[in-house]
């Protein structure tokens, strides 16, 4: 990319042989194929929304879960938050408080993963399972789907939290850090369209 | 090679404290909205619908601008036009699958 425009405002030449801008593109370029994967799991969902066969409906399941799924929407968003305060730290070369903010961080979106698979085991033992309807099969694609990938999320987090203790603020962790840091708010950007569509919508019906 | 700590990140801007935060304060209460207005259940759903819809693109829009710091500075050009055409690609597969399978239904009604 262009190095004329990447002097930045610390003056400092940016000639350097390190290609973290380019990296970062290319993983922006998987994030931008991955929301292409949920879109579809997005139609799939609206498609059959109200193909409830003879099971629950979606006002049924999602109406009184809307406070727990509030809950679940606020740990995510924290984490979001928490991660630029990490990204923040970062760029001060702080590797202790890049640590600490990685930690809360992860810790928020255990929690996030804990209540899902909680909501999860409870509408299966209530027999709301994904093989009642193509809705609820739908639903349980979609919203499986986001949680497989903060689970992803926070495993790579805890290897690059590994990483950055034993060997620093190194370059190739920093870049890591970059593309964690994407990965991570465009999670929470999926997420707020799965609380609108799914738990929202769902619930007016 | 020695000052990688400014050029990190997909370019030089990475935001600020006060960013962030402003971007969380709008997030909360873009969540806050939507959630009550269903969870009162004193609305009509039109308006319901239309709120839901509404707050969820402009939190997607805040979050893209405070916490991904997406903007059009020349850094930033590739992912931009790579996130544009994303939404258009999903705007087609959205907008056309429904049409589509709305025409079926309608069909074999």
């Amino acid at each position: 990319m262009s190095d004329i425009q990447n002097l930045d405002a610390h003056g400092h030449d940016a000639h350097h042989h390190d290609d973290t801008d380019i990296t970062v593109l290319g993983f922006w370029t998987y994030i931008m194929s991955d929301l292409i994967l949920f879109s579809s799991l997005f139609v799939a969902f609206a498609v059959l929304m109200t193909h409830s066969a003879e099971g629950p409906t979606a006002p049924e399941v999602f109406g009184d879960t809307l406070g727990f799924v509030m809950v679940e929407t606020f740990l995510l968003l924290v984490s979001s938050f928490t991660f630029g305060m990490a990204m923040l730290a970062q760029h001060k070369q702080k590797k202790s408080q890049v640590l600490s903010w990685l930690a809360l961080t992860f810790v928020l979106g255990a929690g996030f993963i804990g209540m899902e698979v909680y909501e999860f085991n409870h509408l299966i033992h209530i027999g709301h399972g994904p093989t009642v309807s193509a809705f609820l099969s739908s639903y349980f694609s979609l919203v499986g789907t986001h949680g497989l990938h903060v689970t992803a999320g926070l495993i790579w987090m805890l290897v690059l939290s590994y990483q950055i203790s034993t060997q620093g603020l190194t370059l190739p962790n920093v870049r890591r850090l970059a593309c964690l840091s994407i990965f991570w708010h465009f999670l929470d950007i999926v997420w707020i369209c799965v609380f609108s569509v799914v738990y929202l919508l769902g619930a007016i019906g | 090679m020695s000052h990688h700590e400014h050029t990190t990140a997909a370019g030089a801007s990475h935001g600020s404290t006060k960013q962030y935060v402003i971007g969380l304060i709008i997030s909360i209460i873009l969540t806050i909205i939507p959630f009550w207005m269903v969870m009162d259940g004193g609305f009509e759903r039109q308006p319901l619908i239309l709120t839901v819809v509404i707050t969820a693109i402009a939190q997607v829009l805040v979050q893209l601008v405070f916490f991904l710091h997406l903007n059009t500075s020349s850094e930033q050009r590739w992912n931009l036009i790579a996130f544009i055409y994303t939404i258009l690609t999903i705007a087609i597969l959205i907008i056309g699958s429904i049409w589509v399978m709305d025409y079926l239904h309608y069909f074999m009604m």
